[in-house]
């Protein structure tokens, strides 16, 4: 098992309820899910625990069996360097660097850059012309793609996306949808998608719902 | 509108820091300009106090150019009928120190009111007591207490501080007999009303020459201060130029943060013009509060720096400068109006793009800063065309003014170079990063940087000024001590107090075997300007150590042998003389110019040369300082000893080359302590300006940095890169402005102080202050990432979280 996700409890300060209560849920190697739920259900909190960008306060995610809710910022830091991934609804590129610096970004921090491997994301993401280009320079689609090549060039062990495709439209959400799923089956990655579409998760190996602060199967 | 105001004014509440840094960086920048303008207006209103009461230097003056005019000719045109007034002016020596003596007649001198004045406070003395008491004298009360070891009964000494030092005025009976100079005048003021119909004094006499401005030591020393003045005005108001970047960063940011505000205010149907106009009150009150501030601190700050200046002023032109404040309404009024003017300056960018984004208010600015080739042309070319502007001016112009516009084109124009130079090299560091971490540090300094640019180009002001300033400080400082090393040829100096005197120190010293060197000289004009004239022995260590700025190998023989005379380098500036000239300095008088020789520290003409040739014009010249150089056996402290012992000489007049030396020093560094003072505050302010952009820059710098974050790179290490990149902007600017700054050295020393005061001067390297100065720029570029720093440790991540949350926008 990649990951297992046990009985996770979040609640912010100031509010007066738990975003999530007691959690579980498993995440195998090669394997996409998607996680659905309300808005405010605390879709983003999961994800947000998983890239260990947040701590719960009781519970325990176990990456490859070892504890990761509760590391230090350095070493939270270097796990998502090398072995997390994440695809943001508003991209987040780096406006200081061009496309082709964008994409290499994330693998050279993480010292996992493959010129080879980067070639074929930035070929099948259709990204070769725009690779001098500056992020605002490149429509919303393009500036997604680019976000995804900067996380699968890493190629990580989790890709976390985060409503990948909300800001796109139709045609682009289904085109980007189809790269992320082809090119994690390809490099072997696990993937957990965060989204509101039923139709974006029914393409997802498995979907999980959120609600009441547990997570449980969707129904069929 | 009121509502409209409220709403706008409510942001500072949620933005206190902001408001602080706004009204500080506004209150410092009228501070340092007001407390400039503060002393200007006291200096000035000392002159004018001098000149209304004492001073002669509205007046025409008649002078003679053999020196002396005959007191007949005075007798002779009062008899036609004009209203004159003698004036006799000369050196006393009195207890070990020289002093100017002026005498006029009581009666016609137009300042005998204030005299009569001193007179009467004194108590002892009645109205007529400046007449008929035998002997009273006035002088600054500086001067009188120095002169208290006089003789109490021949001597009378009443204080009159309006004058200026080191000056003793007497009725002109009392001073003739003192200068032994009966039946002589220096000079003859015209007053102010004469008759008409009168023959013109041209016809009634003829070798007179007349000067429109009496330039006697009683006359206008506003003239003579003007350079000074100009000088300070110039720095104070680099200053507020400084101190307006803040602002600038300060506003823009303010009304960056409430576009929602602004955009919404428009959704409920308020006009531009109405927000436009709810802005521009808010400045005008945020100026006037900050303003009022400054007007405080600045009025402090003078205080402070006052009584150096005064002494400055004192010291190097004799002008009288009181060294307490007092609180004038045109300086408040003047402070206010820079306030509001550069306020509104600071903010019009701000304004200008808001009414330029009219209904796209939600457009991102800030991603679309990236400077392009083009902006980096329009911004290159600007930048050289104002330097160019400058050179042109120069070129073309001439005098101080011309100097300074070449000045403030080479500051200004190098500033507007910075943003582009900045670029490119960051581009270039781009280009050759190898780590990741240092590529995105290059290429998102690249994207900060028209943000960090008006702190930058403060910044690049302050240090290049700094460079500039003390270059010019410590190489004239160089040059001035080798300078008085050269001057003061002999290794012991007695004042003489009469030529018996002097004749009695000259045999004694030959009897000792110790070579005289007599400072005798003559006073004239020349070209309506004071001329002194001194005539010197021939001696080999003149040859050997006078400081010669350009002349003929020969000039020493061609100045003993062939009648020739050196000129001081500010007479032959001013008068345009060069070696191999000819110069008139009489009817029947001229000689050819052999040298040309610094003579730092002095504002008037002086010319040397040999005493058989000054005796020729002047039978008698004066002599109240003789250079005495001992044997090689014989110790300078022990020929001092020899001199007070065998002629009873007071040990006061006898004073070694070391002493004069340290005293000479002492004066020099007391008259740049206010412009290091300056120098530091203005880095002070670009330290703060600094801290003021970062400050601004980062409610927007959450979005750039949580990506990073999210990719692996911790907050202890965006801290350190943080950092990294504010010192890296400071070494970037530092390096930009070190040229920059020898260049502001350079044409200080070759341009401003030529026009100025009439001299050149070499430069000289300092390499340590460099260093201590880039230290001192890290320091302030370090504390100004202090605070940006620190947050970004302290940051939870729950704020990095804020920016991926999908409901932000």
């Amino acid at each position: 098992m990649l990951m297992s996700i046990k009985d996770l409890t979040r609640r912010y300060a100031g509010q007066n309820r738990d975003v999530l209560r007691g959690a579980s849920f498993d995440l195998a190697r090669g394997e996409s899910v998607a996680l659905t739920g309300d808005s405010g259900s605390g879709k983003s909190t999961v994800l947000h625990l998983l890239a260990a960008l947040d701590r719960p306060d009781r519970g325990q995610i176990l990456f490859e069996g070892t504890d990761i809710s509760n590391l230090s910022d350095a070493a939270a830091s270097e796990l998502r360097r090398g072995r997390i991934a994440l695809v943001f609804q508003q991209y987040n590129l780096v406006p200081a660097l061009n496309v082709a610096e964008n994409i290499s970004l994330h693998a050279r921090l993480g010292r996992r850059f493959d010129p080879a491997w980067t070639e074929t994301l930035v070929r099948h993401l259709g990204l070769s012309g725009l690779l001098t280009r500056y992020p605002e320079q490149i429509s919303g689609g393009q500036q997604q793609r680019v976000a995804i090549a900067r996380s699968l060039a890493v190629r990580p062990d989790l890709l976390l996306a985060d409503e990948p495709t909300g800001n796109l439209d139709e045609t682009a959400s289904a085109e980007v949808l189809r790269l992320m799923l082809d090119l994690v089956s390809r490099s072997g990655s696990a993937l957990f998608l965060v989204t509101h579409s039923p139709q974006i998760a029914a393409r997802c190996d498995r979907h999980l719902h959120l609600s009441g602060g547990q997570v449980r199967s969707a129904a069929p | 509108m009121i509502h409209v105001l409220g709403t706008m004014f409510r942001h500072w509440r949620r933005a206190p820091l902001q408001l602080v840094l706004l009204i500080a960086g506004l209150a410092l920048a009228t501070a340092l300009w007001s407390a400039v303008q503060a002393i200007n207006a006291e200096a000035r209103a000392s002159y004018g106090r001098a000149v209304e009461r004492l001073g002669t230097g509205g007046m025409a003056a008649l002078t003679s150019p053999e020196g002396a005019i005959a007191l007949q000719t005075y007798v002779r045109l009062r008899r036609v009928g004009w209203q004159l007034s003698p004036v006799l002016e000369g050196t006393w020596a009195q207890g070990g120190r020289s002093v100017t003596l002026l005498g006029v007649d009581v009666l016609s001198y137009p300042g005998a009111p204030a005299m009569v004045t001193a007179a009467e406070a004194d108590g002892s003395l009645g109205p007529l007591g400046v007449l008929t008491t035998p002997g009273v004298m006035f002088a600054h009360p500086e001067t009188q207490a120095a002169l208290a070891g006089l003789d109490q009964e021949a001597f009378r000494i009443l204080p009159l501080p309006d004058l200026p030092p080191n000056l003793v005025l007497s009725d002109i009976s009392v001073v003739e007999g003192l200068l032994n100079r009966p039946g002589q005048l220096s000079r003859i003021l015209i007053l102010p009303d004469q008759p008409e119909g009168l023959p013109a004094l041209s016809v009634l006499a003829p070798r007179l020459q007349r000067s429109s401005t009496d330039d006697g030591p009683l006359g206008d020393p506003g003239r003579l201060t003007r350079s000074f003045h100009l000088n300070l005005t110039a720095f104070g108001f680099l200053s507020f130029g400084v101190g307006l970047f803040i602002v600038q960063g300060s506003i823009t940011l303010g009304i960056e943060q409430r576009r929602g505000t602004i955009r919404t205010l428009r959704c409920l149907g308020v006009a531009m013009s109405g927000l436009m106009a709810a802005l521009l009150l808010e400045l005008i009150v945020l100026a006037l509060v900050a303003g009022g501030l400054g007007l405080v601190v600045g009025y402090s700050l003078a205080g402070l720096l006052l009584p150096d200046v005064s002494a400055t002023l004192r010291g190097l032109y004799g002008a009288p400068v009181d060294g307490t404040l007092s609180l004038r309404l045109s300086w408040v009024v003047s402070g206010l109006g820079m306030a509001l003017a550069g306020t509104l300056l600071a903010g019009l960018q701000a304004l200008l793009s808001l009414r330029r984004m009219g209904r796209h208010l939600s457009q991102a600015s800030y991603a679309t800063a990236r400077l392009n080739r083009t902006h980096i042309w329009i911004w290159c070319l600007s930048g050289a065309g104002l330097i160019s502007l400058g050179a042109v001016v120069l070129q073309v112009g001439s005098g101080l003014l011309a100097g300074f516009v070449f000045l403030g084109g080479l500051m200004l124009g190098s500033a507007v170079l910075l943003l582009p130079v900045l670029t490119l090299l960051l581009q270039g560091m781009r280009r050759m990063a190898r780590s990741p971490a240092f590529q995105w540090l290059t290429a998102d300094s690249q994207l900060q940087l028209p943000g960090l640019s008006l702190s930058l180009m403060a910044l690049l002001l302050a240090v290049a000024t700094n460079v500039g300033v003390g270059t010019m400080v410590s190489s004239f400082r160089m040059t001035f001590v080798d300078w008085i090393d050269q001057r003061l040829v002999a290794d012991v100096f007695v004042e003489v107090e009469t030529d018996a005197q002097a004749q009695a120190v000259m045999r004694w010293a030959k009897a000792n075997d110790a070579r005289s060197l007599p400072q005798s000289y003559s006073d004239t004009r020349l070209n309506s300007a004071p001329l002194r004239i001194y005539g010197v022995v021939d001696d080999p260590l003149s040859r050997r150590d006078w400081p010669l700025v350009r002349g003929a190998p020969d000039a020493w023989d061609q100045l003993h042998s062939a009648g020739a005379v050196f000129v001081n380098e500010q007479l032959a500036h001013r008068d345009g003389l060069q070696p191999g000239d000819r110069m008139t300095l009489g009817p029947d008088w001229s000689a050819p110019i052999a040298a040309v020789y610094s003579d730092y520290g002095n504002p008037d003409g002086q010319i040397i040369m040999s005493l058989p040739a000054l005796r020729a014009h002047v039978p008698a010249p004066i002599v109240r300082r003789i250079g005495l150089v001992p044997t090689e056996a014989t110790h300078p402290g022990d020929l001092g000893q020899g001199l007070a012992r065998d002629l009873g000489i007071s040990a006061t007049a006898i004073r070694d080359k070391d002493m004069i030396k340290s005293l000479s020093i002492a004066v020099f560094d007391r008259t740049f302590v206010v412009t290091g003072a300056l120098n530091i505050l203005t880095l002070a302010v670009a330290g703060f300006a600094m801290l003021t952009s970062f400050l601004s820059q980062w409610s927007r710098r959450l979005p750039q940095l949580a990506p990073v974050w999210a990719m692996g790179v911790s907050r202890a290490r965006l801290a350190g890169l943080e950092l990294l990149r504010s010192l890296g902007f400071a070494v970037l600017t530092f390096a930009c402005a070190l040229p920059l700054g020898l260049g502001l050295a350079w044409a200080l020393l070759n341009v401003i102080n030529l026009e100025a005061f009439g001299w050149r001067l070499p430069m000289y390297l300092f390499p340590a202050e460099w260093v201590r100065l880039f230290l001192l720029t890290c320091l302030a570029a370090g504390l100004a990432a202090v605070v940006p720093v620190l947050r970004l440790l302290r940051l939870s991540p729950a704020r990095l979280l804020e920016v991926f949350s999908n409901d932000r926008l």
